[in-house]
């Protein structure tokens, strides 16, 4: 009788939302694999994986040699340290740069989305401005200048990233906050005595929250993805304080024409589960928790 | 709609004030003084200071704006601080090479993705539209880098189908040198583009007026060519259109990795020998080019749409 009792309450958006990510095998497996890599990333962080990466263990670009210990089952690169350690670096540079990235942009996002689509008038005015003003700088140049401006390294590419994709999402929660604030629940609290701050925060925010998550989890998709390109270019992570799967694949360009291709491949093989995970989760999360798309 | 065009280049001026305004600020923090690297290592004050005076490094901060943007509207940029050719001439050289690439490629991979995308839109969910879109997904997985460096290695390398890399600027003997990396462009665009399209085509599929015009009897073949592919043009065009300043910007990293002398490949070199001039020039161009293309395309939007309000 208690089971039933609990069934009519119903079921919250969040925990139907859990559910559904339940019964979605690809949602189960992406999250799985997420939670491999954000693991690796921390204990490369407190040094408890791989902090002795820039140890040189062999010849240089020695092949990968599955007799030997594992260090070498991926190669030895030029200097002769070992691939396995430098890719497994490259999973906490990658999600550093996803997490950082992400949580510059979608606050910004949110913030200015929430503040335009509330107030309108002259808020809105202004910060329609500035994001037309930032979107229509092609964001690749953006990227540049900024990482010209800051000086190279990974913080720069975090931050260059971060302010330059707050402004798809905060257009996103720029609409939502316009169709919200003359809601009968929202003039409700109104009535009641709320003030600006708490309709917004407490009465709006969390039915935009889907938004927010969604928006998340595809910005963290991006910013690994363009860590890459960006250290390629030369922008990103001076070569010595941390490995990252953008200098490997960089430094590719050269070994490749000498056969050396386990760099290239540890870092492909690295980056391919954890991006597809993140993109194939971000649209089970959409379908599970978008109200809109219920059927 | 006369008044809709004015009043929507009227907006694109304080857009077009606040991006070069914003990359002349963010120009202008860059470490360094440009004067000292252009003076070298022993070089006077005098010296250094004529070089200020010369490249207006002694104004105060509006004069410098005014002179970007004067530098806009004259297209006169100066010279390259690396190759001290004008950078006028280096931008119409780098974009005749990355037109070449990026043309073609653009046309192939639209054609291909629309044609796909309709296909897959109309077997919604059977195995072929599942499998099309896993693997796109799975394609997109993977960086853009790889793509280039293995066709790179495989094809142009190891089985000497194609030139590893290099460009002639002679119309004809370009393409020699062209095939391959249109090939990789077309294969990276199609996988995002085709995903596009199908999302179009769904959402204009399900509409009404589709099951009204199945409804009176008429074929889907005929529903499709006269009305769906028609309503869904209006989103594809207006895309179409804003994808253009990236074509004459080329593809940097096909560029750079092909050696193909277009814009991307002068973006990247100015970034690898800290060439001010060019990146700044390149910024704002391109921020130009896009700021129009975007006007275009709101326009362009107005026109085919009969329900975009002309207030």
């Amino acid at each position: 009788m208690k089971f039933l009792a609990k069934k009519v309450n119903g079921n919250s958006l969040w925990s139907d939302a859990l559910r559904r990510l339940l019964n979605d095998p690809f949602a189960t497996w992406s999250f799985v694999v997420i939670v491999i890599y954000v693991v690796t990333a921390l204990l490369v962080r407190f040094n408890l994986v791989a902090g002795n990466w820039q140890e040189t263990i062999g010849g240089s670009r020695e092949a990968p040699d599955l007799a030997k210990s594992m260090l070498h089952w991926l190669g030895l690169d030029i200097f002769g340290r070992s691939v396995l350690l430098k890719t497994i670096q490259g999973a906490y540079t990658a999600m550093y740069v996803g997490l950082v990235s992400s949580l510059i942009a979608i606050p910004i996002g949110v913030v200015m989305g929430a503040l335009a689509g509330y107030f309108g008038g002259w808020v809105d005015d202004l910060i329609t401005w500035v994001s037309t003003t930032l979107s229509n700088i092609p964001e690749f140049l953006l990227l540049i200048a900024i990482a010209l401006a800051l000086g190279k390294g990974t913080t720069t590419v975090c931050i260059a990233l971060g302010v330059t994709s707050w402004v798809g999402i905060a257009r996103l929660i720029r609409a939502e906050f316009m169709k919200h604030k003359n809601r009968e629940y929202v003039l409700a609290a109104q009535a009641l005595g709320g003030g600006h701050m708490r309709r917004m925060i407490k009465h709006i925010f969390p039915n935009v929250l889907h938004i927010v998550i969604i928006g998340f989890s595809l910005r963290f998709v991006t910013g690994i993805k363009s860590e890459v390109i960006l250290t390629y270019l030369g922008l990103g992570a001076e070569i010595g304080e941390r490995s990252s799967w953008g200098i490997m694949i960089a430094d590719a360009t050269g070994e490749l024409i000498q056969g050396v291709w386990w760099g290239l491949a540890s870092a492909t093989a690295a980056m391919f589960p954890i991006v597809l995970a993140f993109s194939l989760f971000s649209d089970a999360l959409r379908d599970a928790i978008d109200p809109k798309l219920r059927t | 709609m006369f008044a809709y065009i004015v009043r929507r280049l009227l907006y694109a001026i304080p857009i077009l004030l606040g991006t070069t305004f914003l990359l002349f600020l963010l120009f202008n923090v860059v470490p360094g003084d440009p004067a000292l690297q252009l003076a070298g290592k022993h070089a006077t004050p005098e010296v250094i200071a004529t070089i200020r005076a010369e490249l207006g490094l002694d104004k105060p901060w509006y004069g410098q704006y005014f002179d970007m943007l004067k530098q806009l509207v004259t297209l006169d940029f100066g010279r390259s601080y690396w190759t001290k050719q004008k950078i006028t001439d280096m931008i119409w050289n780098g974009a005749g090479a990355s037109f070449s690439l990026g043309f073609p490629a653009f046309v192939i991979s639209t054609v291909i993705s629309l044609i796909l995308g309709l296909v897959i839109a109309l077997y919604r969910g059977s195995r072929l539209d599942k499998t099309v879109v896993a693997f796109s997904v799975a394609a997109q997985s993977v960086s853009l880098l790889v793509y280039i460096l293995a066709a790179q290695y495989v094809l142009a390398y190891k089985w000497s189908l194609f030139p590893i890399s290099g460009y002639d600027p002679d119309m004809i003997q370009r393409w020699q040198y062209l095939v391959l990396p249109i090939m990789i462009f077309v294969f990276l665009s199609v996988a995002p583009e085709l995903r596009f399209y199908r999302t179009i085509f769904l959402d204009e599929l399900y509409q009404d007026y589709v099951r009204t015009a199945r409804s009176k009897g008429l074929g889907m073949k005929a529903v499709l060519l006269r009305h769906v592919l028609k309503n869904a043009m209006i989103p594809i065009l207006t895309n179409l259109v804003i994808t253009i300043p990236f074509l004459i910007l080329g593809s940097v990293l096909i560029e750079s990795f092909f050696q193909i002398p277009g814009l991307g490949d002068l973006i990247v070199k100015a970034i690898a020998n800290n060439d001010r001039p060019v990146l700044v020039s390149m910024t704002v161009l391109g921020t130009f080019a896009y700021i129009i293309f975007n006007l275009l395309s709101d326009i362009l939007y107005a026109l085919v749409d009969p329900r975009v309000q002309l207030k």
